[in-house]
């Protein structure tokens, strides 16, 4: 371990640690554009100069620059001064003074650090170079004018998405970033380029022009579109959300969300429910709230009723639904609304066990039914690393385009029970072998099948170090499902369990995916937000929350408990999902136990202790036998990336996306 | 160099070069190129690749050949790579083509030493031409480009035209060059200079004359 003095401050650094990151750690800010932790380092933007004896006696770079031992740093003196204000004037001779026009203004690294490390004014007279804008897609808007080089787009798409599809042309002032042959890129994790973009050559095109970020309020939510839960910060103004953004969380998302995640957001006010509506004579009508409590509780269900939990909703809504039902003597709750019925008796057994975080370190992982590309964008980039450190992976289904390799062993899964040699070879001889199941193989009575197989390779097992390994893991794609699993929320059949119960009356919670023609002869209550495929089949409408307009606990498909702030109001009457159970349960006349989110909260924890710690739950790691065969072909659930839930069909920039990237249609670039 | 632009990708492009394969001459090359670099970094053949696609499009155009969209998403897939990265560098070194060319490629030293001994008067000789930047003449023989020093400064003024170097120009003896490879000759490359043979001093040996016929120790002079 290198002792480094920087600024005279004498500290130890870690191996391999640069000078950049001995200054940080002394609390020296030193600026930067092209360094970035997750990417490689490229060393071409100059801005991180320091002083390092001994050395050569001009200013170094320290970002490429490895710590040693015995190394005195400046990041204060006269010469490191110089040579920012330098570098800052270059960086600015052709860089436009559009700030005022430019939406990076306000959150942009080039002006704020001109502002602290550039001297007055530029001493340039020429003309400016002119870049021609490049096309990006749809959602990635370019001013190559304002580009800099500092090629974090490059190596964010070469490494980390591990689609190669962003370049430098040309070279010297003439460099210029684009995507081959301006093309869209055209992968789940695109806009991401967006953060890096230290200036404002690549913006949000959805975002464009909307706002400045001095007049967002900033809440911290977790994001629903799939099951990872990738930490968001929810941007609104008004009672409006205008974008959302990632927060940093390494064990989760790290930095990075996928498109959709970032995106949906502007279908928050599209096609959405803001008055209680009544079935009457087939047609959905408007009514009160009083109306269509009154209506419901005219049935009269007793205990003849049912829950059935979407993919979006929080745990507490799923409480209180459950309070709910329970209080009139009911346990028929379901959250798997396609019809899965795999056994939830160990949570363990349907947990993603190694972590998001974890699954980088295995050394041979097998993936079974996933397409983990768009069903989990974020862990695909895990797997990336994965297979960068040295692991081999192997997939069970049709074909997909992996963005790390990995060798496809047919599209049946009966090649589960029937691994080839070199593919047990691989997981038996590894130190960390992992299976990952996806809802596709899930969906067809896999588990019991990928059970044996981790009883066969031994994936619950003590590494050498001493620490824990558990390898088998499962992918799930709802927001919803492990917290709804915590919660009770699956019945041993599965949702036929329910539709054989004949219930008066359903309650839907924002579930669009259930097929309501099963449930022909009872009353459907939606209660959820979007005018969407449940609407369409429910008798009683009740107008929610989405997501970022309530407080609420989300589990991962890891199992970790997350808790999300409430960013703006929802739209017109409708209220938040736990207020509409409250007094349904009034309108029952039957007691649930509370009456404020915090005893509701309260009730839950009371009743999952678990739900009450934001980290992983423990679900232990003893995973059932398992066992039998299965056959059949995969089919991945998951036909359009882009129109996974009622929130993305209903935005512009996802159906766009949905058209122009998975379905070709030319949009024509609008002149300007 | 802002003046260099990949030619756009458009249908008839695509109809000329889409089918683009080695000739068998140049896969066997292309293989042995390959083969120079260890299994799984065939993408390092990239540079040279190009190359010898550029010449395999030059030989068929009878120029010195340049490099379509198609052909390198061809060299791209020949070496398993994305075809960003061969752009990338088919458009950062000046000796790759990216645009259609002249029969004669005519690229003017215009920096300082040639400057100095007249670079300026060949470059007008070119133009009268009709010859300028980034533009075949309208018969197809000529393409011009400005370039930075070639390493010819004791024989300056100096052109290369294709693959051959023209040096100790004058405007007469450019145009001689010129007039001789508009005939279809191949004039004598290199010092354009009777006088010369090839950048030995001219005249008299003005710079280490002692050294001329015996080794001088000029040491205790300095």
């Amino acid at each position: 371990m290198p002792k480094v003095k920087v600024d005279g401050i004498e500290i130890e650094v870690p191996a391999g640690a640069t000078v950049l990151q001995a200054a940080e750690l002394a609390g020296k800010e030193i600026p930067r554009f092209c360094y970035h932790e997750r990417l490689s380092i490229a060393g071409n933007c100059r801005m991180c100069l320091v002083e390092v004896k001994p050395g050569p006696p001009k200013p170094q770079a320290s970002c490429a620059l490895p710590a040693a031992d015995g190394q005195e740093i400046r990041t204060d003196s006269e010469m490191v001064k110089k040579a920012r204000e330098g570098v800052m004037e270059f960086l600015l001779i052709n860089h436009p003074l559009d700030c005022p026009i430019c939406d990076q203004g306000g959150e942009c690294d080039l002006q704020d650090q001109s502002v602290a490390y550039g001297r007055g004014g530029s001493r340039y007279h020429e003309h400016k170079r002119a870049v021609t804008e490049k096309y990006m897609g749809p959602l990635i808007k370019t001013t190559m004018t304002r580009c800099i080089h500092c090629t974090r787009c490059v190596r964010f798409s070469e490494e980390v998405a591990g689609v190669d599809e962003i370049g430098a042309l040309y070279r010297g002032e003439s460099m210029q970033i684009t995507t081959y042959l301006e093309k869209a890129a055209h992968h789940e994790m695109s806009a991401n380029v967006i953060d890096l973009c230290p200036v404002g050559a690549l913006t949000s095109r959805p975002y464009a022009f909307e706002a400045r970020p001095w007049e967002l309020k900033k809440t911290l939510g977790i994001d629903v579109s799939d099951a990872t839960g990738a930490n968001i910060r929810i941007d609104s103004r008004g009672r409006e959300v205008l974008r959302a953004l990632p927060r940093n969380n390494d064990d989760v998302n790290e930095e990075w969300i996928s498109d959709k995640a970032r995106y949906q957001v502007d279908g928050l006010t599209k096609r959405r429910l803001d008055k209680p509506y009544l079935r009457r004579d087939g047609k959905l009508v408007q009514a009160t709230w009083n109306e269509a409590f009154a209506a419901i509780a005219t049935l009269n269900p007793g205990n003849s009723i049912a829950a059935v939990a979407g993919d979006m909703v929080d745990c507490e809504t799923m409480f209180a639904a459950k309070a709910l039902v329970g209080a009139l003597g009911s346990t028929l709750l379901e959250g798997r609304q396609t019809g899965m019925d795999y056994d939830t008796s160990s949570l363990a057994a349907v947990n993603f066990n190694t972590t998001l975080n974890g699954i980088e370190t295995a050394d041979a992982i097998l993936i079974v039914g996933s397409m983990v590309r768009w069903e989990a964008p974020t862990v695909n980039v895990r797997l990336r690393k994965a297979v960068k450190r040295g692991a081999k992976v192997f997939l069970i289904g049709p074909e997909w385009e992996t963005t790390f390799g990995g060798e496809f062993l047919g599209d049946d899964l009966s090649a589960l029970g029937n691994l080839p040699g070199h593919v047990a070879d691989a997981l038996s001889g590894a130190k960390r072998p992992a299976v990952i199941l996806g809802g596709a193989a899930l969906g067809r009575g896999g588990l019991e099948a990928a059970l044996a197989l981790s009883a066969q390779f031994n994936l619950v097992r003590t590494l050498e170090d001493g620490s824990a390994w558990n390898g088998f893991n499962v992918l799930h794609m709802a927001a919803s499902r492990m917290g709804g699993l915590m919660l009770g929320y699956a019945q041993k059949g599965g949702i036929a369990d329910l539709v054989a119960a004949k219930p008066k009356v359903l309650i839907s919670l924002g579930a669009d995916e259930v097929d309501y023609a099963k449930f022909a002869g009872s009353m459907i209550v939606y209660i959820g937000h979007h005018g969407d495929k449940a609407a369409h089949a429910a008798d009683v409408v009740l107008p929610a929350s989405a997501y970022t307009e309530k407080a609420g606990t989300y589990v991962n498909t890891e199992g970790r408990v997350q808790f999300a702030d409430k960013a703006v109001f929802a739209p017109g009457d409708a209220r938040e999902d736990w207020t509409i159970l409250r007094a349904l349960a009034d309108a029952f006349g039957v007691s649930v136990g509370f009456d404020s989110f915090d005893a509701l909260r309260g009730a839950m924890i009371a009743s999952v202790p678990a739900l009450g710690t934001e980290g992983l739950a423990d679900y232990g790691s003893a995973l059932p036998a398992g066992g039998g065969s299965v056959s059949g072909q995969v089919a991945y659930p998951i036909k359009d990336f882009y129109m996974t839930n009622s929130v993305a069909r209903a935005s512009e920039t996802m159906q766009r996306c949905s058209a122009e990237l998975l379905h070709g249609v030319d949009f024509a670039e609008a002149a300007e | 160099m802002a003046d260099r632009y990949i030619e756009p990708d458009t249908p008839e492009l695509r109809a000329r070069w889409g089918n683009f394969a080695w000739t068998e001459a140049n896969a066997a090359k292309a293989k042995e190129v390959v083969a120079r670099y260890p299994e799984g970094r065939q993408r390092s053949a990239v540079m040279p690749l190009l190359d010898l696609a550029q010449r395999q499009v030059g030989a068929e155009l009878n120029t010195q050949g340049w490099l379509p969209i198609p052909v390198m998403e061809f060299l791209a897939e020949y070496l398993s790579m994305p075809v960003i990265r061969v752009v990338e560098v088919a458009s950062f070194y000046t000796m790759y083509n990216i645009a259609p060319i002249g029969r004669f490629h005519v690229q003017v030293c215009g920096t300082t030493p040639c400057m100095l001994r007249g670079s300026d008067d060949i470059i007008a000789a070119c133009k009268s031409r009709g010859m300028k930047k980034g533009h075949i003449t309208g018969d197809g023989m000529w393409s011009f480009t400005e370039v930075e020093c070639m390493g010819n400064c004791a024989s300056a003024p100096m052109v290369q035209i294709n693959d051959d170097n023209y040096e100790d120009l004058t405007a007469e003896r450019m145009d001689a060059v010129l007039d001789a490879l508009a005939r279809g000759e191949s004039p004598k490359a290199g010092t354009q200079d009777p006088a010369r043979h090839t950048v030995e001093p001219v005249g008299e040996p003005t710079n280490l004359a002692a050294m001329v016929s015996a080794n001088h120790d000029y040491r205790s002079e300095w």
